[in-house]
C-alpha cells in the first residue's frame, strides 16, 4: 500500500504541506493568530506555556516546540517569540535546522511592537508559502505512515468497536514497518498487566508500568477519586463506569503488535512498530504530544462524538455509535456501527482505517479539517506555574 | 439475528446494552458465539451495563475477563449495574486521603 506524500530532507513524509507559524511562548498567541489569518497555506501552533514555570516544565515546552518544528507536516517554520520568554530558543531553532528545513525566527520585542512583527511576519509567511508550494506529493510506502492513537468522548461502543478495529489497523501498519504511537497512560490504570505482557522486553514493560504509576500518583495526590474525571462526565453518561473499564477499552487500540519502547511525552520514537508515549488523555496535550513525536496522522475514536482537530496534523474520526453517526455526522469521518450489529467485523473494519489513512494521507481532507475545528493544542505540563 | 446486549467474555457477569431496553424485557445477550437470555429489573439505556447473575456486596465486577471494580452493594441479576452500586479500585485519592 502506497501514499501520496511530500518528501523532506531528513527521510520523513508530510501529508500536509504547511508553513507553521509557532509561538516559543503564550504571551505571543495574538501575533502568531493575526499572520496566519493573513496568509494561506500557514498553520499555527499557540499554547499557554514558556514562561513562569519550573525548568522541568521549561525543557518539556522546548523539545515539544523543536519536537513540532520537525513535523514533516511542517515545510518550513517560523518562530515568534517575545523576547523575554524562558523558552530556550536557540536550541530549538537549531533542533529543527537539524532537520534540514528552513527556519526563521521574529522578535516581538527586538522588531518593535506586534503591528511590525505582525507585518513582517506576513511578508515572510507569503514567501514562504510561495516556496512550499512549489513541492510536490510522490508516492511513498505506508512504512512512511507515523500514526498516532487517541480515543476521545468515549462510550462503551468506542471498547467494543472502533478502539479495537484501530488496533487491526495499527498491527497491519507495524506489520508493514510503519510507526504508531499509543499514548493516553491515565486509559492504561487498570489494564496495564495487559500492555506490560505486550511488551517486547522486560525493560519496556516495566517502563510501562513506571509510567502509569506516576500518572496515578499524581492524580491520586489530590486526596480525591478520580471518577468524574476520569471516567469524565461523559463517559458515564456514556454507560462507562470506572476508569478500569474505560482502559480496558482504550487499550484495545494497540492491537497485538508488540510493544518496542517507551517515550516522555513529544519524544519521536528511533525505532519502528508499536510505541507507548507519555500523556494524559486530554485533546490538546496529546494530539500535541503525537504531533511533536512526528505522527503525520493520527486516528481517533469516539463514542459520543469527539469534533477536536489538530492544526497541521490530520485527525481522522471513527465511531461505532449509531447514535454518534446520526447527531454528530459533521465531525465522524467513519462509521463502523454495522460491527455492532454484525453487519460488518472489526478485521474488515480495521482494514478500511488503513486504507482511509493513506486516502487522508494522500491529502483527502477530514470533517475536522474542512471545518477548521483544528485548534486543540496545548503543552502536558508537570509542575505549577509560578 | 437482532441482539440486544454483548457481552465479552465467558466470565464476565455484566452486560452492555446495545439498544435502549426496558424493564421487564427478555434481553437478548450475545457471548462470542453463543446467545442467553435474562428479564430486566429496569431501563437499560443504550452503551449502558446489566448484571448477568446476581452479584455480592465486594464482588469484583468482570467486563473483558478482566476486573472492572466491585459491587458496593448486592445486586440481583438482570439490573443496571453502573455508579451506583460499582465502584473503581483505582486512582482512590479519596481512600488514601482517609488513610493518611
Amino acid at each position: 500500500m502506497e501514499f501520496m506524500g511530500y518528501r523532506r530532507a531528513n527521510g520523513t513524509v508530510g501529508t500536509r504541506n504547511y508553513v507553521g507559524i509557532l509561538s516559543a511562548v503564550v504571551c505571543v498567541n495574538e501575533v502568531v493568530e493575526n499572520i496566519v489569518r493573513q496568509v494561506q497555506g500557514t498553520s499555527r501552533f499557540t499554547h499557554h506555556q514558556g514562561c513562569c514555570q519550573t525548568m522541568l516544565d521549561i525543557g518539556i515546552v522546548n523539545r515539544t516546540l523543536t519536537g513540532l518544528g520537525k513535523n514533516p507536516n511542517l515545510h518550513s517554520v517560523i518562530i515568534v517569540s517575545l523576547g523575554c520568554e524562558s523558552t530556550d530558543l536557540s536550541a530549538v531553532i537549531e533542533g529543527i535546522r537539524a532537520s534540514g528545513k528552513r527556519v526563521e525566527h521574529l522578535v516581538v520585542q527586538e522588531t518593535g511592537g506586534a503591528t511590525r512583527t505582525t507585518a513582517e511576519g506576513i511578508l515572510l509567511a507569503q514567501e514562504m508559502v510561495r516556496e512550499a508550494s512549489l513541492q510536490q506529493r510522490e508516492a511513498f510506502p505506508i512504512s512512511k505512515l507515523v500514526m498516532g492513537m487517541k480515543c476521545g468522548s468515549s462510550d462503551t461502543t468506542s471498547g467494543l468497536v472502533p478502539n479495537p478495529a484501530i488496533g487491526v489497523a495499527s498491527d497491519l501498519l507495524v506489520d508493514a514497518g510503519g510507526i504508531s504511537i499509543l499514548g493516553e497512560v491515565t486509559e492504561f490504570i487498570g489494564a496495564e498487566h495487559i500492555l506490560a505482557s505486550h511488551a517486547a522486553n522486560e525493560t519496556v514493560a516495566q517502563g510501562i508500568l513506571n509510567l502509569v504509576e506516576r500518572m496515578e500518583k499524581r492524580a491520586m495526590a489530590v486526596g480525591e477519586d478520580i471518577r468524574g474525571g476520569q471516567p469524565t462526565g461523559g463517559n458515564i453518561k456514556g454507560g462507562l463506569t470506572t476508569i478500569e473499564e474505560k482502559s480496558l477499552g482504550a487499550i484495545a487500540k494497540a492491537g497485538t503488535a508488540p510493544i518496542q519502547a517507551v517515550y516522555e511525552y513529544g519524544i519521536q520514537p528511533s525505532v519502528k512498530g508499536l510505541v507507548v508515549m507519555d500523556s494524559p488523555g486530554r485533546e490538546p496535550e496529546i494530539l500535541t504530544g503525537l504531533a511533536a513525536a512526528g505522527c503525520n496522522v493520527i486516528v481517533f475514536a469516539t463514542g459520543r462524538g469527539a469534533p477536536q482537530g489538530f492544526p497541521f496534523v490530520p485527525v481522522l474520526k471513527i465511531t461505532g455509535s449509531r447514535t454518534a453517526v446520526e447527531k454528530m455526522s459533521d465531525h465522524i469521518d467513519m462509521d463502523l456501527s454495522a460491527v455492532i450489529d454484525g453487519g460488518d467485523t472489526i478485521p474488515d473494519a480495521g482494514r478500511r482505517i488503513l486504507e482511509e489513512l493513506t486516502r487522508i494521507g494522500s491529502g483527502t481532507m477530514t470533517k475536522a479539517e474542512i471545518f477548521g475545528y483544528v485548534n486543540s493544542m496545548d503543552i502536558y505540563m508537570q509542575g505549577p506555574v509560578i | 439475528m437482532a441482539i440486544d446486549a454483548i457481552a465479552l467474555h465467558t466470565t464476565d457477569n455484566v452486560a452492555t446494552a446495545v439498544q435502549d431496553l426496558k424493564v421487564g424485557q427478555e434481553a437478548t445477550v450475545r457471548i462470542n458465539h453463543d446467545v442467553c437470555h435474562i428479564v430486566l429489573q429496569e431501563d437499560i439505556p443504550y452503551g449502558h451495563k446489566f448484571t448477568l447473575k446476581p452479584v455480592r456486596f465486594g464482588e469484583k465486577i468482570l467486563k473483558y475477563g478482566e476486573v472492572i471494580g466491585q459491587a458496593t452493594k448486592d445486586i440481583g441479576a438482570g439490573y443496571h449495574a453502573h455508579v451506583q452500586n460499582i465502584e473503581s479500585l483505582r486512582g482512590r485519592g479519596d481512600l488514601k486521603a482517609k488513610e493518611d
